[in-house]
């Protein structure tokens, strides 16, 4: 059975809805730990929504230094799939796994409701269980999830093809709608929506983001 | 002891809502024709003079942990 590991930050809110996720979608759920250089022998690492360490200084930016983040990045290189989610993208971002950076949300507003997406790119380890163009309903909750890059930065994303995921209506100022990215490998994808709340029809709109789950363990049995 | 001052500011072309809504209100208060950005300030104590050397490690930590620099500058100034 894969092991997918999914990282408790002091901080991290939604480290349980992850693993709950995980478990769910059939695979075993590993939590890590912040502290603790060990990724436990995973076949892939979720970094949880949250406010890691209390999101001081930049949302992410002081997680990116923590034990676990020099394993996860040395593993991202490798190959590893890597899911960034909320708190886990900013900290991608921050870690230079991926481009850009997210600043406060262009309306001041926190902002929390069902986000339409559109799956733009399913040639990564997150989304090849998804056909290109689908419209997906997935919960949004943040602050600063206003995604901003150089110009020269989003034509090479859009160019590689490395927007994964588009708003349909943005909301938060999003340079070019952008809700989630890749790296150029296609092994490191982080958002701002939610999936692991959208995998019960009992607590959420959709179960969309149970196909997130369903991608990264299509990617890891294709490959063993 | 010596004091030095690391200036973190929103890059010119990334928006800046914060400053955006502050300028917003002081126009609301009747302060006219200001514009604001709004930027993070560090004090950093250093034990000992301020060399070139102490410098440029204040310089490296800005760039590595005070600064995102993918959407911010800063500035080092000895205070």
């Amino acid at each position: 059975m894969p092991r997918i590991g999914v990282v408790t930050f002091p901080g991290s809110l939604d480290d349980h809805d992850a693993l709950r996720a995980v478990q769910l979608s059939g695979a075993e759920a590993v939590p890590l730990w912040h502290g603790s250089d060990s990724i436990d022998g995973v076949d892939a690492i979720i970094l949880p929504g949250g406010f890691s360490y209390g999101d001081y200084l930049r949302c992410g930016a002081i997680a990116r230094f923590s034990p676990v983040m020099s394993t996860v990045i040395d593993a991202a290189g490798k190959g590893m799939p890597v899911l960034g989610i909320c708190n886990g993208f900013q900290l991608l971002c921050e870690a230079h796994l991926l481009e850009g950076a997210m600043i406060r949300n262009a309306g001041q507003q926190f902002v929390c409701r069902d986000e339409r997406l559109r799956v733009e790119t399913i040639d990564t380890t997150w989304t090849c269980a998804f056909t290109k163009g689908d419209e997906i309903t997935i919960v949004l909750k943040n602050g600063e999830g206003n995604y901003q890059a150089s110009a020269e930065t989003l034509r090479k994303l859009e160019d590689n093809d490395q927007v994964v995921f588009r708003y349909l209506d943005n909301p938060n100022g999003s340079a070019n709608d952008i809700a989630g990215i890749t790296n150029e490998r296609g092994n490191v994808v982080g958002l701002m929506p939610h999936p692991e709340h959208n995998v019960e029809s009992l607590t959420g709109p959709s179960t969309d983001g149970a196909r997130f789950f369903a991608s990264v363990l299509q990617f890891l049995s294709v490959r063993a | 002891m010596s004091r030095v001052v690391v200036n973190v500011m929103p890059k010119p072309e990334i928006l800046d809502p914060q400053g955006k809504a502050v300028t917003g209100a002081l126009q609301r208060l009747g302060f006219q024709g200001l514009s604001v950005r709004q930027g993070k300030r560090f004090e950093i104590e250093v034990d000992g003079e301020v060399t070139e050397e102490v410098l440029a490690q204040i310089e490296r930590a800005a760039d590595t942990l005070l600064a995102n620099t993918v959407i911010e500058s800063f500035d080092v100034v000895t205070d």
